[in-house]
């Protein structure tokens, strides 16, 4: 090994630990749906109230997707929130009861309060499935058309309402104002 | 009060090692044995004060302290009392705290077992994890606190521990894996005090085996308590998924098998010097590399449960000042690591070569393959995944040619072997693990398979060559009995993790080729046949525990309408977190597993569930606890407890650099 060369080691861990310096700024936290800019899965299915709904029964504005459980104790913390700005008609709210049973899910919405225009039966998980959730609770912003725009994994607070929301939502009605 | 004592402890003990990381070198450069003299006592500091500490939070934890920020996250009332107590390690910042202990034993065995090293040694080795604390305690402190309250008021209840966590594997698996990272940084100490004095004679090999060799024997039963965990509470029927998280100890432990045989050669022969320091500083590098990638959010994986992108620079700055230090220092000693290469082509020498390479060779792509997406993002915001495809298609071939040159090394002999000689000790074993390799899976299964072949032509070379050269070494012996006797425990040591070596590799490739599995819906009282046994639903019917409800299935196994046993797997829903978990049922045995995993209900009280018949898995584990007691066993070799001339070494506190350049006075055959 000549003098030089032996340097030969230090240089390329230097080289890999820029790499890793820069690498720690790549977001890798979010987690990207598939369904960001696609329209939402096409439905046929009933709510936990028995009535059917399908694609054409979701609100002509921007709202929110929120998929919760009675089993999910994430949710009740969250729950708050949502009650808040349903009462105060901020934002149009479509729950999926996402692999429940339906009167757990009755009884739950009684206790705690239902801020939802209706929530779409999902026993199977199925149509989570389709829509691609990781687990309850998790948010959807969805435009007027119908398409996803923006997914949230875990509790919407009022923080993340705040930050994140409250901006995504104002900008989405400018956006279809114009 | 209990939690600040705790923070108080960790800041003395932080003051404890800034002392220990200066006084002692300090003493060890310019021959002042006083300062050399306070590296034990300060040891012994640091230890109490990070143990004090460590049973503060573990207190914290058992009394539901929920005013503790860390015990609300990971703790709750409901949680039973062994997971409280080891929920410590549940997390990010308790996780931490139990690698600093973990550091501070090994510093302190060290201290208490190094009688037969010089004093300037000794202080070197300590002073220079010293350092490594400074770093580790103010990563803690700084970022990662786990005494920090939280403010105003405590919670009523804790979030509770995550519910994948709560098994036993959980118990074992992270104090043994810890405790195997950290005791490479022992020998990356080693290897620095060797570098610091300028003299990288055999002795520092001589001193440093028996660590790297216990290092080594828990890194491998930790991985393999991860591997059998995951295997049984994951319930996807694997037992290693090439996880992002999963490679980095992997990695180590290439390295690390790579430096025991390394510094074999270091210390037999005088030779490999500089490549063995390499290797003590490239798994030291390992097993910091496993902390960044899991503590940084590096990479997304399952495990990777804490990120935040301030605690990676600071784990980068650790990496950076001791690996790039290290790296540094190695290349300005670089000229007193060259050594006289006089070994034939055909030597043990050579073979051990061949070894490392193979291993250095199989820890790189394994490193390439865990780091490249991360890379390819950096550099073009594109992602990519790597998958078990790729590393599969590097491995296999890779282990089967170092299995084959494991064969032949143990026969060979320094300096020069010749080929005549190995051919004709080992033409017997290479006929009969051919012959028996081809006719073996064809008795027992009915049918040809080239890789059931291959691998029983491999697994059967290990054990006949083993074996032939056991009998070479007791061949002049009186009676086997003597012989048996005569053989020092280094080399009983080395046969064990061969043959370790021989049954993980059975146990991966069979359960690879026969595995069976199949998804099913049954409804009660109906049964489903996989590989010779029959499966029947008996119902399920609900339970509770102390934190979780669920339902519970009972599976009836026959095998030729003969009853085998029931199997009782389960779905649970923790209470505090509302997060589900499937516990899978297996019927384990030595020849075969069985497993069920229950799904979920479809009405009618008919239940989705997987079914899988995992022939040989239990090898995989079994091999490697071989290979860990032959780790041991090498690790207890009387011959390390020699005080052997130590006394006149003591006296020597700074030898002249110029002394051990080019020479391999230090050699002892």
């Amino acid at each position: 090994m000549g003098r030089a060369g032996a340097f030969l080691p230090v240089a390329l861990f230097l080289g890999l630990a820029i790499v890793m310096w820069r690498g720690l700024y790549l977001d890798s936290k979010e987690l990207p749906s598939m369904l960001i800019d696609k329209p939402m899965p096409s439905f046929a299915k009933v709510t936990v109230d028995e009535l059917p709904v399908d694609n054409a029964a979701l609100p002509n504005e921007p709202f929110l997707l929120n998929v919760w459980g009675s089993y999910c104790l994430p949710c009740l913390v969250e729950h708050p929130t949502f009650m808040r700005l349903s009462e105060s008609g901020t934002i149009p709210i479509v729950g999926v009861n996402y692999r429940d049973q339906r009167e757990l899910a009755l009884n739950w919405l009684e206790d705690n309060g239902n801020p939802y225009a209706f929530s779409i039966l999902d026993e199977s998980g199925r149509f989570g499935i389709d829509l691609g959730v990781y687990g309850a609770p998790e948010t959807y912003l969805v435009d007027s058309e119908g398409v996803i725009r923006y997914r949230h994994v875990s509790v919407l607070d009022e923080t993340v309402w705040r930050e994140v929301f409250e901006p995504a939502i104002a900008e989405l009605r400018a956006e279809e104002a114009q | 009060m209990l939690p600040e004592l705790g923070h108080f402890s960790l800041i003395l003990a932080l003051c404890l090692c800034a002392l220990l990381g200066t006084l002692p070198l300090l003493g060890a450069a310019r021959g002042n044995t006083q300062f050399m003299g306070l590296a034990r006592p300060l040891v012994a500091g640091v230890f109490v004060f990070i143990g004090l500490a460590y049973a503060l939070l573990t207190y914290s934890f058992a009394v539901d302290d929920f005013s503790v920020t860390y015990v609300q996250q990971h703790s709750n009332s409901l949680l039973p009392l062994r997971y409280k107590l080891t929920a410590v390690w549940g997390g990010h910042e308790g996780s931490f705290l139990l690698w600093t202990f973990m550091l501070a034993g090994w510093m302190l065995t060290v201290a208490l077992f190094s009688r037969t090293m010089p004093l300037a040694f000794v202080a070197r080795v300590l002073g220079v994890l010293g350092l490594l604390s400074v770093g580790y305690l103010m990563f803690m402190l700084a970022t990662s606190n786990p005494f920090d309250r939280l403010v105003p008021l405590p919670a009523a209840d804790g979030v509770d521990l995550n519910s994948a966590l709560q098994d036993f594997g959980f118990i074992v698996h992270p104090p043994t894996l810890y405790m195997g990272y950290v005791g490479f940084s022992v020998v990356f100490a080693f290897a620095m005090a060797a570098l610091l004095s300028g003299r990288l004679d055999a002795a520092w090999a001589r001193w440093c085996r028996p660590w790297a060799n216990v290092a080594w024997a828990i890194l491998t039963i930790g991985i393999a308590l991860g591997s059998w965990w995951a295997y049984y509470e994951l319930g996807w029927g694997g037992w290693w998924a090439w996880d992002p998280v999963e490679n980095p100890p992997l990695i180590t432990w290439l390295f690390g098998t790579a430096l025991i045989h390394s510094l074999a050669v270091t210390e037999k022969r005088g030779i490999f010097k500089s490549w063995t320091v390499m290797l003590a500083i490239l798994a030291f590098a390992g097993s910091l590399l496993g902390t960044f990638i899991t503590r940084s959010g590096l990479l997304t994986s399952v495990h990777a449960f804490a990120t935040d992108p301030e605690r990676g620079i600071f784990i980068l700055g650790i990496l950076v000042l001791s690996i790039g230090g290290a790296l540094l220092l190695f290349a300005l000693r670089a000229p007193l690591l060259r050594g006289r290469f006089s070994f034939g082509l055909l030597s043990r020498e050579m073979l051990l070569l061949v070894n490392n390479l193979i291993l250095v060779v199989s820890a790189a792509s394994v490193f390439l393959g865990t780091l490249f997406p991360m890379v390819y993002q950096a550099i073009t915001d594109d992602l990519i995944s790597i998958g078990p495809p790729y590393f599969n298609a590097i491995f296999v071939p890779l282990m089967a040619l170092l299995v084959l040159a494991l064969g032949v090394g143990p026969l060979s002999r320094w300096k020069k072997t010749s080929g005549n000689f190995l051919s004709r000790q080992l033409a017997l074993a290479a006929l009969a693990s051919l012959i028996l390799g081809v006719i073996l899976p064809l008795l027992v299964t009915g049918a040809m398979s080239v890789g059931a072949s291959i691998t029983a032509a491999l697994a059967l070379w290990i054990v006949f060559s083993g074996l032939k050269d056991a009998r070479n070494k007791m061949a002049n012996k009186k009676s086997i009995a003597a012989g048996l006797r005569s053989l020092p425990m280094s080399y009983y040591g080395m046969q064990l993790a061969h043959l370790g070596v021989a049954v993980l590799l059975t146990g991966a490739a069979l359960t690879t080729l026969y595995s069976q599995e199949k998804s099913v819906l049954l409804g009660v009282g109906e049964s489903i046949d996989l590989g010779s046994y029959e499966f029947e639903f008996q119902g399920a019917k609900p339970i509770t525990g102390p934190n979780f409800r669920g339902m519970e299935a009972t599976i009836a196994v026959r095998r030729d309408g003969e009853s085998l046993r029931d199997l009782y797997p389960e779905r649970r829903v923790y209470l505090a977190s509302g997060t589900p978990s499937t516990e899978m049922a297996i019927d384990a045995g030595f020849w075969r597993d069985l497993f069920v995993t229950l799904g979920e209900e479809r009405g009618d009280g008919a239940w989705s569930m997987t079914i899988y018949v995992k022939p040989f898995v239990r090898w995989v584990w079994l091999g490697t606890l071989l290979m860990c007691f032959g780790g041991l066993l090498a690790a207890a070799d009387k011959r390390y407890r020699r005080v052997r001339e130590s006394r006149a070494e003591a006296a020597v506190t700074e030898p002249s650099a110029a002394r051990s350049v080019d020479g391999i006075a230090g050699v002892r055959v």
